[in-house]
């Protein structure tokens, strides 16, 4: 009788009439391949352990800070260390709030500069403008924070002044005391707002986006697009039927990527935006803060309790961050949407 | 004559439709074009395959062979595609020249097969007739291709308009896959721009899915998506989706040879079916295939480094049972290639 113990590996074919079970088939790896295996499995494995580290590290900050602080950390919108009543509601919507107003200005930029250089520009200025773009990415954040400061500052203010003018009347472009009809107004309250700090962020993220739209467009099957072609197709109905319905996945994905770069960009922000813990969502209005701003600043004379709130506030922006990223992701991954044109 | 009432819908349309209308019209498939014949044989292959047979030119000269059920040998005696000249045509790529002055026509109701080894230029000819040629960087070329006797390559002819007239299906089903069933067909509208009413488009795509012959495998699942599909039944749905803006030439790139003998049948009784009323230039390695559905052949052959040239065309009756070049008696005879 022939049971599933009695099968050797090495197997024999079963007994005719005997049960009819699955053998295993020995499989062995050559040492070079083993040891190139383990090693590889180390290394990604000390830094994924690393990441993880960082956040159990912040995680545990969580702790002291709830103790001394309370459930009010998350809701209370001041930070005053002299008087050690600390929140982060505030920091919480400044940070979303910025990371917002750069990703409406990076979206449409990067988009369209992604399209235009994988689907319009002729083939000897695509590999210009691709290094162009990367090279975006390699400019230090401290040189757009002076770009902000010196160049936009001073002249967007007088944009969002006939922003509040106009549209004043709809609260996200409202600034109080912004007295948009008098002779001589406050310059000074249009400036350093969120809206300045979002549109400095916006051109750090845009290389980001970009380079993952453009990755993604330039998968977009041939056939698919000469189908489109062959039906008498411009070039932009093609790529609206081909390329974008393609491309959505590393669209949305290249922009939440873009997203969680924004939401920790910190140095250009600090330098940009005036500190402010009002819970307002005033983008024009002078004043602000991010999570990234408010560690940098009050990292240097914090006791080793507000250290911990600090950290506790890091460790939210981790949080979201990983999330943002995670579901970048997975959309990315996921690729396009339906079946695909396999045979 | 389903399709002919809810297309005449969509004249009285919003301003959007004109542009089709104009199209369509013009193509004889509207009142106002060259009516009555076009209607007619529209209205047959929908409902009846066997199409009564007046005198007809091409009947005398032509024996199609006979694929089961399909009596290929009877069609309208007005055949309503258009009259493709290729004169001269060369072409490159970069500096290799893979086209040496090949000339041939292609008459309305017949359907040409081009046949010969690979390599020979045969799928660059094709492609140089709907000037799909020049989307490749370096592809270059020479000669005249003229439909109903107007320079496709002239300043005259937009490139967009030249390929709405001149459909062209591919090696691989390629139906867009984002897209349902049913959006797939009117695709082509949507991508030259021009707007079809809401009844137009359901009666559009019903006839386009009946002449490409998926209308029964589909039709209570227009909105599944294009890529849910086997094989065969996307290359007949891009075949739908290619009649859908009214060709008067549909060029076909082996459109069989991905797929298995019965999706291949169903596209060769697709073909014999649609022959009266589109002109059909058909690419293929299959010589039976070329024997069954083709009336007129021409053999590509590019001989150690020269480029390709016909070696010979005619009727596929000659060249298959009485050819005149000993090279294309080798090739039909399966003696090389």
């Amino acid at each position: 009788m022939t049971t599933l113990i009695d099968l050797e590996p090495t197997g024999s074919a079963p007994e005719p009439g005997g049960p009819d079970t699955p053998r295993s088939v020995p499989r062995s790896l050559g040492l070079a391949d083993l040891i190139f295996r383990r090693g590889t499995m180390v290394i990604g494995g000390v830094v994924l352990a690393i990441t993880g580290a960082i956040g159990v590290f912040l995680g545990y900050q969580l702790r002291p800070t709830l103790q001394h602080y309370g459930l009010h950390f998350f809701t209370q919108h001041l930070w005053n260390p002299q008087t050690n009543v600390l929140g982060i509601a505030e920091v919480l919507l400044g940070t979303v709030e910025v990371a917002i107003i750069a990703i409406i200005f990076a979206f449409p930029l990067a988009l369209l500069t992604a399209l235009y250089i994988s689907e319009y520009a002729p083939p000897w200025l695509r590999g210009f403008l691709t290094s162009m773009v990367d090279l975006m990415a390699a400019i230090p954040s401290i040189l757009y924070a002076m770009w902000g400061v010196f160049l936009i500052n001073p002249h967007a203010l007088y944009v969002a002044r006939w922003l509040n003018e106009y549209f004043g009347w709809i609260p996200v472009f409202h600034v109080s005391g912004g007295q948009p009809r008098a002779a001589v107004f406050v310059l000074s309250l249009y400036q350093s707002s969120p809206l300045i700090a979002g549109m400095v962020v916006s051109m750090m993220i845009i290389p980001i986006a970009s380079a993952v739209m453009i990755g993604v467009f330039g998968q977009a099957p041939l056939s698919e697009r000469e189908g489109a072609y062959a039906l008498g197709s411009t070039r932009w109905g093609m790529i609206r039927a081909v390329v974008l319905p393609f491309g959505r996945g590393g669209i949305v994905g290249g922009t939440m990527l873009a997203l969680g770069r924004a939401l920790g960009e910190t140095i250009a922000v600090t330098l940009i935006l005036s500190l402010n813990f009002d819970v307002k969502f005033r983008p024009l209005e002078l004043g602000g803060v991010t999570t990234a701003q408010l560690i940098a600043n009050y990292f240097g004379e914090a006791t080793s309790a507000q250290l911990s709130a600090l950290l506790a506030a890091g460790f939210v922006l981790f949080a979201m961050a990983i999330l943002v990223n995670t579901i970048a992701a997975i959309i990315v991954s996921r690729g396009r949407s339906g079946a695909q044109t396999e045979i | 004559m389903v399709q002919q009432t809810a297309l005449q819908k969509a004249d009285c349309d919003e301003e959007g439709t004109r542009d089709t209308d104009a199209f369509l019209a013009g193509r004889g498939w509207l009142p106002g074009g060259k009516p009555a014949d076009r209607r007619q044989s529209g209205g047959v292959w929908a409902e009846n395959r066997s199409v009564v047979v007046t005198e007809g030119e091409i009947v005398t000269t032509v024996s199609a062979p006979v694929i089961d059920g399909a009596d290929t040998t009877v069609f309208s005696a007005n055949p309503t595609g258009a009259r493709l000249d290729a004169d001269s045509v060369s072409a490159w790529f970069g500096t290799n020249k893979v086209l040496e002055r090949v000339s041939l026509s292609m008459s309305p109701g017949t359907v040409t097969a081009l046949i010969g080894p690979s390599g020979c230029g045969k799928s660059t000819f094709l492609r140089i007739l709907n000037r799909m040629h020049e989307l490749v960087a370096s592809a270059k070329l020479a000669g005249e291709v003229r439909l109903n006797g107007q320079d496709i390559y002239s300043p005259g002819s937009p490139v967009t308009v030249t390929r709405r007239r001149i459909g062209m299906v591919f090696q691989k089903p390629n139906p867009f896959p984002a897209m349902s069933i049913g959006e797939n067909v009117v695709a082509g509208l949507k991508l030259t721009g021009s707007k079809a009413g809401r009844n137009a488009r359901g009666a559009l795509i019903e006839e386009c899915l009946q002449r490409g012959g998926l209308w029964n495998e589909v039709k209570d699942r227009l909105s599944a998506p294009g890529g849910s599909l086997s094989g065969g039944q996307q290359q007949r749905l891009c075949i739908a989706r290619s009649l859908a803006v009214r060709p008067d030439v549909l060029l076909m790139d082996e459109p069989c040879s991905a797929l298995d003998p019965t999706s291949t049948r169903r596209i060769e009784e697709t073909i014999a079916l649609l022959r009266d009323q589109v002109t059909i230039v058909i690419v293929t390695h299959n010589m039976q295939q070329a024997a069954r559905v083709s009336q007129q052949c021409a053999f590509f052959l590019a001989e150690q480094g020269t480029p390709g040239q016909i070696v010979e065309s005619g009727a596929t009756k000659d060249i298959f049972e009485n050819p005149r070049d000993p090279r294309t008696s080798d090739y039909v005879h399966g003696r090389f290639g």
